[in-house]
């Protein structure tokens, strides 16, 4: 007789348990970088560039140090005396910390105050006068590319332009000879704006060296706390074992917490200089001027088309916008990311992609902004390419998408570009979506609509894409192979600590890890402590961030709990005493085969591997895992927004919202949809108002919340979720990443649902964000609207 | 309570000018000798320790500092301390005693209006300013009451559900 316990009633796989850190978060007990307080702690402020481009004639701190209260002031000459002017980036370019030379891009780090107090500190930066010589601004790759462009690095030997790479993939010629057979060839270009991933807590790190241990604490706002000790390590030529990076609560992340900024660098060499805890909190316009940007991409491309509404071929350009040092963020041996995910749910037989990548005198960015790597540019503009194909054939959005959807006995699929899919049901989860939004009616309502001069518009998008960096054989950073680790201890009592290298930051981590744990072992998921963040304890891994934790973590997770489980058999073998092939397991008990009534459990085996283990045995009930992922995880999703313009102003509303994904098996489904919404409003953001660009004299436009408008309660639209589930075939547990998916899949429904209201006009693109006077422009002049900065100010 | 910053500066405060403020925090009585340009909020989170108020956007945008303020919400990055003297400022850890949850507290948890918690603090209290003035409020009414908040994490469906949720047992349990 099973006595099999209830994985829902002991918080297992698919239970919607409440989360575990929300009681800290609702008493305001959680654990920011700003709160903590370390005795004798001194602040640091940054004192930035307010020009865009132009030669350090001078820098005169004289006055800062006069004023009472301020310990230290650094200048990125002080900084070059102990080689920490420039630092390595994560993709092999240099990036200065406090600049030296010139000024590449306003709000670039130039010095440095360590005060008693922020405000002290702040004063300080007042008192400092730097002379600066004007050089001519780059704001675009056109700029950067023209002759006689003004050189941005010239601080690097060999490099005579402002071209990072040029590089390429596919299969050039196959596409050409299918370009040669089309019946029709559809086209488009646009601009993927800049975007900020803009988490509400800004970065900031407490650096504390101790000069009696000669231990360096770094308090961190860090989404990967082993990355930046080895990146700390290799930066200040600091032994790695005497660095403990403490990443403590997370204020969201979304990718801008990955790169290490010259703040952290600075505040590590000041605790250095004046043995004492340094706290550098950035504020919200330093944050958006200077910290991993996202986008920022121009994409053109062709799809060559058979007359039935078959892809015969894709060919693409990128030109990248990288800013003023290559920092990116991103792990793959690509140089442009992911991109070449694009088009990885449809059948395409040959495709080919060129991407360049330039300097401009922007801030560095480059970052995965709630996104893997350049996914979000590859699948808007997927989608928005397929919006226009099926205008230009004169076919039916959706029918056209199902027409060449991979279809679902054909995984694993091998994409154009080399990417192999693991699974999926594309045309259900369409299926789901156009049922759930009531297609056929709202085409029939929208004909009528027109005829009062209204118009509706309705956007389709679907994609897969590439979640759970690595596998190791093609993901490094700085040839740090990409898997993750998880350490499970099992106490005498049953009751259980989990470690992992992952870092939650509103994911709920603590509350989902230890559900995997319940379900591979069945020990109450209550009765399972999660930690992460501090790298003296949690076991390697390489962060959160690329939706990757429940992809390679997540499994961790579940590999270690099952070699914790391999442990207990021998323990309950040796209880009941019957060999192992004769005992079975079932959810929290093994029990024998033959005498079903005969069992123990789980937490008997914990007692026993402490105080009745078998001759011989090693005592304890502990393991630790480490998971290399086979593959990537790939989950659809597919989101549908309809829209009602208003053509004497351009506004629009959204009307409704459907979104389905198919993330695989659902850990905790209460935090995956969180989660979908989450990301659903970033993409209606991004469509609709996240505006953050450039003057033609390199001025940061929308450098705070001002100015840089993120949706309110009030402007977020109402979401409707629903789900497939196509389990994942080689992770443990059969999950797929889910983080970003609405993220990147979201802002192309946005923006196809706008473009089709007013499809009788003939624009094909409006450049994002969708603010209405573009709207408005597009509609009265029936053109499309570029959004590439420079833009106009009104001084 | 001495000088906010009197410990860390040690030798130099000296020609600063200070000025006592009182303030009632929480319910309790508050004295501090602050500088003149002091935030209300970082007298909260440095001088009396209450770190549950974030300081979010220094514009008065994102709302992560919003306290409530003689029971009004407001945001304390743009008040000086020495403008809050005489008043009443209520802030998360105000809330609730400390084994209870105030309903708006459990309705956060209930329906997973939040996630990474930066902004849940702030979203509460202007929570709390709207059903002390409306105790049954609409969607909308929720939506409107909030839009002083940013959060980049929940998209804000969940965030109205809460207060909803809260709002109804908050109305039970006057009822009963």
């Amino acid at each position: 007789m099973t006595r099999a316990l209830d994985e829902i009633k002991i918080g297992g796989l698919g239970s919607s348990r409440k989360r575990v850190e929300d009681n800290r978060f609702i008493r305001g007990r959680g654990n920011y970088v700003d709160d903590i307080v370390l005795p004798g702690m001194l602040h640091m402020e940054i004192l930035r560039s307010p020009m865009a481009h132009a030669r350090i004639n001078s820098i005169d701190t004289s006055k800062a140090w006069e004023i009472p209260g301020v310990r230290l002031v650094l200048t990125g000459e002080m900084m070059a005396t102990r080689n920490l002017a420039w630092m390595p980036t994560l993709s092999y370019d240099t990036q200065a910390v406090l600049a030296t030379d010139k000024v590449r891009f306003q709000g670039q780090e130039v010095a440095c105050v360590i005060a008693d107090d922020p405000y002290i500190a702040k004063d300080g930066c007042e008192a400092i006068t730097v002379d600066y010589e004007p050089l001519p601004v780059i704001v675009n790759p056109n700029q950067a590319m023209a002759d006689g462009a003004p050189l941005i690095r010239d601080d690097k030997e060999n490099q005579h332009d402002n071209v990072i790479y040029d590089w390429e993939v596919g299969d050039k010629e196959g596409t050409d000879r299918a370009f040669a057979q089309a019946d029709l060839v559809s086209k488009l270009e646009l601009h993927y704006p800049r975007s900020h991933p803009s988490p509400i807590e800004c970065c900031g790190s407490i650096a504390d060296f101790n000069r009696a241990t000669s231990k360096l604490t770094i308090y961190l706002t860090s989404q990967a706390p082993h990355l930046h000790r080895a990146a700390i390590a290799l930066v200040a030529e600091l032994p790695e074992h005497m660095i403990r990076i403490v990443s403590p609560d997370i204020g969201g992340g979304f990718g801008n917490k990955v790169p290490v900024y010259p703040g952290y660098v600075v505040s590590i060499l000041a605790s250095i200089l004046l043995e004492r805890p340094v706290k550098w909190i950035e504020d919200k316009t330093g944050n958006l001027i200077s910290t991993g940007y996202a986008r920022d991409m121009y994409l053109h491309g062709e799809m060559a088309l058979r007359k039935d509404g078959k892809i015969l071929a894709m060919r693409m350009h990128a030109d990248s916008d990288h800013g003023a040092f290559f920092s990116d963020a991103q792990p793959s041996k690509f140089k442009i990311g992911l991109l070449h995910s694009t088009f990885a749910c449809y059948d395409v037989p040959a495709a080919h992609l060129t991407a360049r990548g330039v300097y401009t005198n922007k801030a560095p960015g480059g970052v995965a902004y709630r996104c893997s790597f350049r996914v979000t540019e590859a699948m808007f503009f997927q989608e928005r390419m397929m919006q226009a194909a099926a205008d230009d054939l004169g076919m039916d959005q959706a029918e056209f998408r199902r027409r060449n959807f991979v279809r679902d006995d054909d995984f694993p699929h091998r994409t154009p570009f080399g990417f192999l899919t693991d699974s999926g049901q594309y045309g259900k989860c369409l299926d789901v979506g156009l049922e759930a939004i009531g297609y056929s009616d709202f085409l029939k309502r929208k004909e009528e609509a027109k005829k009062q001069g209204r118009l509706l518009g309705i956007g389709i998008s679907a994609m897969t894409e590439p979640l759970g960096a690595g596998n190791s054989r093609e993901y490094d950073i700085l040839g740090v192979k990409m898997f993750d680790a998880a350490e499970l201890r099992v106490h005498l009592t049953g009751k259980a600590i989990l470690r992992t290298g992952a870092k939650t930051q509103g994911q709920g981590h603590e509350t989902t890890w230890a559900q995997i744990v319940a379900h591979e072992l069945g020990l109450p998921a209550e009765d399972i402590v999660v930690e992460e963040g501090d790298t003296d304890t949690a076991p390697y891994g390489m962060g959160t961030y690329a939706s990757r934790s429940t992809p390679v973590a997540g499994a961790a997770v579940a590999m270690v709990a099952r070699k914790v489980r391999a442990k207990a058999r021998k323990l309950a073998a040796h209880l009941l005493e019957v060999s192992e092939e004769d005992i079975d397991w079932e959810l929290g008990r093994f029990y024998v085969r033959s005498s079903p009534e005969h069992g123990v459990t789980i937490q008997e085996c914990a007692m026993a591997a402490y105080s009745n283990m078998p001759d011989g045995m090693e005592p304890g009930l502990e393991n630790v895992a480490y998971y290399d992922p086979p593959n990537l995880t790939w989950p659809f999703g597919c989101y549908i927004a309809t829209v009602e313009v208003d053509p004497q102003t351009g506004v629009w509303d959204v009307l409704n919202v459907v979104a389905v994904d198919d993330c695989g098996v659902r850990i905790n489904p209460m935090i995956v949809e969180g989660q979908i919404m989450g990301g659903l409003t970033e993409a209606y953001a991004m469509s609709s108002m996240q505006f953050i660009t450039f003057d033609a004299q390199g001025n940061c436009v929308g450098s705070n919340y001002m100015d840089y408008l993120l949706p309110t309660a009030w402007e977020a639209p109402g979401y409707e979720l629903h789900e497939v589930v196509t389990p994942s075939p080689h992770h443990p547990i059969g999950a797929k990443g889910v983080g970003e998916c609405a993220t990147v899949g979201g802002p192309a429904a946005f923006v196809n649902a706008v473009i089709d209201a007013i499809k009788d006009t003939g624009v094909r693109n409006i450049d994002m964000p969708l603010l209405p006077d573009r709207v408005y422009e597009a509609l009265t002049q029936r053109h499309d609207v570029s959004g590439a900065p420079p833009v106009k100010t009104d001084d | 309570m001495s000088s906010l910053f009197e410990e860390i500066r040690e030798p130099v405060a000296s020609d600063v000018p200070v000025r006592r403020v009182s303030i009632t925090v929480n319910g309790e009585k508050r004295t501090a000798d602050v500088e003149p340009r002091l935030l209300l909020a970082h007298l909260l989170r440095q001088g009396l320790g209450l770190t549950g108020t974030h300081t979010g956007c220094d514009t008065s945008n994102c709302g992560a500092c919003t306290v409530l303020f003689d029971g009004k919400a407001i945001k304390s990055c743009t008040m000086l301390a020495v403008q809050a003297d005489g008043h009443e400022v209520t802030t998360v850890e105000g809330l609730a005693g400390p084994s209870e949850l105030h309903p708006i507290q459990e309705g956060f948890k209930d329906e997973h209006g939040l996630q990474c918690g930066f902004c849940t603090p702030g979203m509460m209290l202007a929570a709390k300013a709207l059903l002390d003035e409306n105790p049954d409020p609409t969607e909308d009414e929720v939506r409107w009451a909030l839009s002083g908040n940013l959060c980049r994490c929940t998209g804000y469906q969940n965030i109205v559900k809460s207060v909803l949720w809260a709002a109804q047992k908050l109305q039970s349990q006057s009822a009963s």
